[in-house]
């Protein structure tokens, strides 16, 4: 790979990439007011990106309830981290990759991914709740591994002569691995079609930010590796999604920039890591309090509604709409029959082996004998 | 030793060891995601980091090459750290530095370098957890000459062998059975406890089959027995506790006494330690053979999410049926 020419009096293709690792970029201050440019979208999508921050919030709200109902298992929220998701995925395009973590629900939606499948994942059902053509890969559970993955996508994209990016979503910890290392240097090299969105949400489970690394930023570790970093407020969704549709545009027709862009979006999570966890054991109220003042959904809200964009009735029409969507999905989630055994079996490999069949084999015979009760605990 | 004793839970068990280690030894340091002032996610290590500082009990970055990279490099320094992998599927980042330094310091430097590290993690399924926090990968362990592998199944064993391991000259992976870290409680001696590593327990004696298992597989496999017991068949259960390196004397001697066996592992069947325990008594006592050795296992598929683990994990219902097709072989 050849080095670089860049020339910086003469290119500014999106001058976003030219700010300092800890100049934020904001377009809603946090009472809603215009502080930056309003990006290119109707106002049907502005409010529609309004109507996917009020969805994602409130599916969070009711698969924490069902997982305490013991509806569902162990489960990620993501209160406050609506507008990182929604705001970076409105910005790809649908031939666009995601390689998400676990906490991405609303990213994957707003790209296709179903809402009742998502809940079937968390449900336990596996693959039986992986049901899209969407560019999706699996939630990466494991933390980064997802990052080389993005950066092979864009890297195919590229060989292939597509016009495809490829997008990673992972939190402020995933930084620490060296999966995040390895995938964004490779990417640098290659100079890859890739969006590295790190939703830095402050914690760790319990380990702050200030533990995870020394550098002031995570933005400015892209200067390691050649590549551009920018940091977002991410609980402004009109700023993460310009500095995506940015990222993603450069990607695309970088001019003399580098194509891959890792972004900071800074953010809280509201919840706990997971409903496993309780997160008064190493976080005071007082701050969760301070950030529930940048919520990113009243900012949103007022901002549309004092452009004239919203009104009272359009908001209690989204609101009636977002519950109902979501009780529908929790109805198909629930209603799909519990995966049998032979799913466990399927798609191991293209062709079983011998040996997996006779298994397979064995279990069915053991369940005609003692009967399935006499397998489940429940 | 003292007589006192404390009525823990398993995962009680490990703190006690760990805090009873660090209180002997001021060289036992713990590291690891969340160890300090969360106490573990399951608060193995909770209260530990309020009594020793952030010296002794240090909340690490989310890296786990890193955690057990530098723990490798402590211990060559003189240091006995005790990482903990928050669960056994977030390992393999940290498996390079486990097999390829860990392993073999002591080889590479004709012992003038050593690695008395501990490995904690928990392992296993059954606990509804979500994808990746389930896996029962002893035998890539068990696979690496160099390594202890230890895996505990009572509260009492974890204090004892936790500490042995802890004060072990040789890295030693510890893997908690977590879906019984808080099953059950048993007395456990207070302060001083070690229990040698390489020696199996007999759970239970019978003559008709030796059913060698471990750790979480324990349990159900001392219901299998019982019922078995009330039909006439006799399982002596041997709780293999250190599986590296295998109690080969108590494996064979059992063996020797019924003539027939099953190994019962909640890892996948394909090159588990089923297969090694079915060599050890190929080797060493194959005219004592009465019928083919059973596995009652995983099954190698992954691990799958909660909604079908009860059937992936040996059952009583699964095992008492292994063992009935051994002990019926004429």
């Amino acid at each position: 790979m050849g080095a670089r020419v860049r020339d910086h009096d003469e290119v500014v293709v999106v001058s976003v990439f030219d700010r300092a690792p800890d100049d934020r970029v904001q377009v809603l201050d946090v009472d809603g007011q215009l502080v930056g440019d309003v990006p290119d979208l109707s106002d049907a999508e502005l409010v529609d990106l309004y109507r996917h921050l009020r969805l994602a919030r409130h599916f969070d709200e009711r698969a924490v309830n069902l997982q305490r109902q013991g509806r569902m298992g162990t489960y990620p929220p993501l209160a406050g981290q609506e507008a990182a998701q929604v705001g970076s995925a409105f910005a790809l395009a649908d031939g666009d990759w995601i390689a998400p973590s676990y906490r991405e629900h609303a990213a994957v939606h707003v790209h296709g991914l179903d809402l009742s499948d998502i809940l079937l994942y968390w449900m336990g059902h596996g693959a039986g709740g992986w049901d899209t053509d969407a560019n999706v890969l699996p939630a990466a559970v494991p933390i980064a591994t997802q990052i080389p993955h993005t950066t092979g996508l864009a890297l195919a994209s590229k060989l292939r002569e597509d016009e495809a990016v490829a997008c990673a979503y992972f939190g402020d910890g995933a930084t620490s691995e060296g999966d995040f290392h390895e995938g964004l240097n490779v990417a640098g090299v290659f100079d890859v079609p890739a969006v590295f969105v790190c939703n830095n949400n402050g914690w760790a489970i319990s380990v702050p930010r200030e533990r995870q690394t020394a550098s002031s930023t995570l933005a400015g570790k892209a200067a390691a590796y050649g590549i551009d970093g920018v940091q977002v407020d991410g609980m402004d969704p009109l700023a993460t999604y310009a500095v995506t549709r940015a990222a993603v545009a450069k990607a695309r027709d970088p001019g003399d920039r580098p194509r891959p862009t890792l972004i900071e979006a800074v953010q809280y999570r509201f919840g706990a890591h997971t409903t496993a966890d309780d997160p008064s054991v190493y976080r005071d109220e007082d701050e969760v309090a301070a950030w529930r003042q940048r919520d990113p959904i009243p900012r949103l809200e007022r901002f549309l509604r004092e452009t004239g964009r919203l009104d009272d009735e359009m908001v209690d029409d989204i609101e009636a709409s977002v519950r109902e969507q979501v009780t529908e999905a929790i109805d198909r989630a629930e209603r799909t029959p519990r995966p049998g055994p032979e799913a466990m079996f399927a798609d191991v490999y293209a062709a079983p082996s011998t040996e997996l069949r006779a298994q397979r084999d064995h279990l069915n015979r053991l369940r005609d004998r003692h009967g399935d009760d006499a397998f489940l605990k429940e | 030793m003292s007589t006192e004793t404390q009525n823990l839970t398993l995962v009680q068990a490990v703190r006690d060891a760990l805090r009873t280690e660090m209180q002997r030894d001021e060289d036992v340091i713990v590291l690891g995601e969340d160890v300090g002032k969360n106490g573990g996610v399951f608060r193995a290590t909770e209260g530990l980091y309020e009594e020793f500082g952030d010296d002794r009990v240090i909340d690490t970055p989310l890296a786990e090459s890193g955690i057990v990279g530098a723990s490798i490099g402590m211990a060559a320094y003189g240091l006995r750290p005790v990482p903990e992998i928050q669960f056994m599927g977030f390992i393999y980042p940290a498996f390079d530095q486990i097999v390829s330094h860990a392993a073999r310091l002591r080889t590479r430097t004709r012992g003038r370098f050593t690695c008395p590290l501990v490995v904690r993690a928990p392992y296993g399924g059954g606990i509804r957890a979500p994808e990746h926090h389930s896996e029962s990968k002893e035998a890539f362990f068990v696979h690496e000459p160099g390594l202890k592998v230890v895996i505990p199944s009572t509260p009492a064993d974890t204090k004892g062998l936790l500490a042995s391991a802890i004060r072990d000259p040789d890295p030693v992976v510890f893997l908690e059975p977590k879906l019984i870290y808080r099953a059950f409680r048993e007395d456990v001696p207070a302060g001083d406890h070690t229990i040698p590593l390489g020696e199996a327990a007999v759970r239970r004696e019978g003559s008709d089959v030796s059913v060698y298992t471990w750790g979480a597989m324990t349990r159900p496999t001392m219901e299998a027995a019982e019922n078995l017991a009330a039909e006439g068949v006799e399982c002596e259960v041997i709780d293999l506790r250190t599986l590296s390196p295998l109690d080969r004397e108590t494996i064979v001697d059992s063996f020797e006494k019924t003539g027939r066996a099953v190994v019962v592992h909640e890892a996948p069947k394909t090159g588990g330690l089923g297969g090694e325990i079915t060599a050890i008594l190929q080797e060493e006592a194959l005219l004592y053979q009465e019928a083919p050795i059973g596995r009652v296992t995983g099954f190698d598929t992954p691990v799958p999410l909660y909604a079908l683990e009860d059937y992936y994990l040996p059952s009583p219902t699964r095992i008492e049926d292994g063992i009935r097709e051994v002990v019926d072989f004429a």
